[in-house]
């Protein structure tokens, strides 16, 4: 009976009670939208690297080395001798390592020297493979593979000549040893989109006859001439290892911290990247706050609309105390309201959500590389939800109390 | 009946020594030393505007108490009651009937005319069919059936909407009924034509009516007629 009341109640003043479930649903959208891009975020964050034991690098930080390593943030402060590489690789645990060397640029994107291996070893979002759109990874010294995001901001198609610029923000480019686009790589929504990978020995070849940042003079070595020289690395900047055991981790792990010949650094991917959210993680606690606050906001205004709803149902209340219903009653009522407006914001909040989200999730994938799986509610929305139609509820106490006195001191003069 | 109900069951509304002021800014107070109504009659109360007639009436269906002195309602003393059961007696034993707009008007009149039944535990007991006795009714206050069920009461015209809680005073027959100036909203002829509608199905249902009004013209009918300032002093004064 309550029920029916309430929602004939409801249905009367469509417009405003419209408008105010409206707010409360693009409030609870927003909330919900905020935590499913955040978790999608940390998600398809910790799916950056996956089914690599470690990396290891020059020491520094684990953070530090995460960012230039994966993400290409920041720089290496060192780097590794090719003689401690070609050591760790040779340690019996290891079933795979790649090396990665890094400290060029094109076009601000970041040049990439390392073996054809890591396309085959870099997994991202729990195993997915790196593919190619178009060509191959290399084949020659100078072939270059670039990422999806390098080839369409770029244009570039295969077979274009591109030039490495030397550092990363320089105007003295590696122009007489041109590459050449060789394969396009397919979107992951990881920092590879904006990579252009070349084989570690271009890297090389491109700085033999560099010292110190700069060319040396009247030394110049031509990219025909550089195919016939050694090119082996004097250090690489990383390394990525697989091991052969997961149970063998820790104690490589530990081995190359401890290796006496140089300050080295092996991190497990999967802890830097949790410690490195953590980082992040503020900004996100900011950003849950604020939608949390727009739905107070929209709750606080149903509040308000009851309580301005008042005066004009004082009538209403007289009628129902005539009629014997106690004065909880007319708390009851309000609150009932208050509830399924609150309900109704929800449910309806949830269809915008994922409607929205079923429209924008190619695009949010592609454009920022956040994969919003397309998953039921889970527990904590559904907490969310009810703790919105919960708090819609108790809000609305405020206003059902005063009606409640109203209808004491009213009694059963109806006033207008 | 009720057992309490038979023991002065020829009364159906006493008032003794009753003293009651409202708390507010105003001081109003109003005095009844002895009143009664016996049971089944058509009481017609004289009230001039500001005489304390809503007050009285709100005393009488127990929405507010008495400072001092008793509410006798069909034998039970309201005072002796807790504020739910008062509104339970209310919901049981008194229909009530406003002066305009007596409706919620979203709900369908025929969901206004149960409405009591949802808190009147002994109306909803005496009815088979409510609904059937709520057409029942509005077909004898010539009401039509598509009207009653179909149409929202804020379509109603005044005079309609005035019939539907006629009705809804009146379903499952409870004992007393009170009507607070239910005509001055309407036509002269609309007046006459309600008030004998509302009589015959209070007199068919055995309950008592008790009208209060200003106008003394609609009077004639009635069995009794009393002017309520000689049965209560009210007194207005601004609080010091």
């Amino acid at each position: 009976m309550l029920l029916r009341l309430a929602w004939q109640s409801l249905l009367s003043r469509r417009l405003t009670v419209g408008l105010t479930v409206f707010a409360v649903a693009l409030s609870v959208a927003l909330f919900l939208g905020v935590e499913k891009v955040r978790t999608g975020a940390k998600d398809s964050f910790a799916d950056t690297i996956s089914d690599t034991d470690l990396i290891i690098g020059a020491r520094s930080g684990g953070v530090q080395l995460l960012l230039y390593s994966v993400f290409r943030v920041g720089n290496a402060t060192n780097n590794v001798t090719w003689e401690s590489y070609q050591d760790i690789a040779a340690q019996p645990e290891i079933d795979w390592i790649v090396p990665i060397s890094l400290g060029d640029s094109h076009r601000g994107f970041r040049v990439m020297g390392t073996s054809t291996e890591f396309f085959d070893r870099y997994k991202y979002r729990g195993g997915r493979n790196l593919t190619l759109v178009q060509g191959e990874h290399f084949e020659d010294l100078f072939d270059a593979a670039v990422g999806a995001e390098v080839a369409e901001q770029l244009g570039y198609e295969i077979g274009q000549e591109i030039i490495v610029a030397h550092g990363l923000a320089s105007f003295t480019e590696h122009d007489d040893k041109p590459f050449r686009v060789a394969g396009i790589l397919a979107r992951t929504g990881t920092p590879v989109d904006r990579t252009v990978f070349v084989s570690l020995e271009a890297i090389e070849a491109i700085h033999i006859d560099w010292k110190n940042g700069a060319r040396i003079p009247g030394q110049t070595v031509s990219a025909d001439e550089v195919r016939g020289m050694e090119l082996t690395p004097g250090a690489v900047t990383a390394a990525m290892i697989g091991v052969k055991s997961r149970l063998q981790i820790f104690g490589l792990q530990r081995w190359i911290n401890e290796y006496p010949e140089e300050p080295l650094l092996a991190i497990i991917p999967g802890v830097a990247l949790q410690e490195l959210w953590d980082i992040i993680g503020v900004a996100e606690r900011a950003l849950i706050g604020v939608s949390a606050m727009v739905v107070a906001t929209a709750l606080l205004g149903m509040a308000a609309m009851i309580f301005s709803g008042l005066n004009e149902r004082r009538r209403e209340m007289a009628i129902l105390r005539a009629v014997g219903a106690r004065p909880w009653i007319i708390i009851a009522l309000l609150t009932t309201e208050a509830a399924l407006m609150a309900l109704a914001g929800v449910l309806i909040g949830m269809a915008l959500l994922y409607s929205g989200m079923g429209i924008a999730r190619p695009y949010i994938d592609s454009a920022f590389g956040i994969y919003l799986p397309p998953e039921p509610p889970t527990l904590r929305e559904l907490t969310v939800m009810a703790v919105v139609v919960v708090a819609g509820g108790l809000i609305s106490l405020a206003p059902a109390w005063r009606a409640y006195r109203m209808s004491l001191t009213d009694g059963m003069m109806v006033r207008i | 009946m009720p057992a309490m109900a038979e023991v002065s069951s020829d009364i159906a509304v006493r008032l003794r020594s009753l003293e009651f002021a409202w708390p507010g800014r105003t001081e109003f107070s109003l005095s009844v030393p002895d009143f009664s109504i016996p049971r089944g009659e058509k009481l017609f109360l004289l009230g001039a505007s500001g005489s304390g007639k809503s007050t009285l009436l709100s005393l009488i269906c127990g929405i507010t108490v008495p400072n001092k002195g008793t509410v006798e309602v069909d034998g039970t003393a309201l005072s002796n009651l807790s504020g739910p059961e008062r509104d339970r007696f209310r919901a049981d034993h008194i229909g009530v009937i406003f002066q305009m707009f007596n409706l919620l008007p979203y709900a369908t009149p025929l969901e206004n005319i149960l409405l009591p039944l949802s808190f009147a535990g002994e109306r909803r007991r005496r009815l088979e069919d409510p609904k059937a006795e709520a057409l029942r009714l509005t077909g004898a206050l010539g009401l039509e059936t598509e009207l009653i069920s179909s149409a929202r009461a804020a379509e109603l015209s005044i005079g309609q909407q005035q019939r539907v809680a006629a009705a809804r005073a009146l379903i499952g027959a409870p004992a007393l009924i009170v009507a607070d100036e239910p005509t001055s909203a309407l036509d002269a002829g609309s007046q006459s034509a309600f008030l004998d509608l509302l009589m015959d199905q209070a007199e068919a249902a055995g309950a008592t009516l008790l009208m209060v009004s200003h106008d003394e013209r609609l009077a004639a009918r009635f069995d009794r007629v009393e002017d309520l300032s000689r049965i209560a002093v009210a007194e207005r004064r601004l609080r010091a």
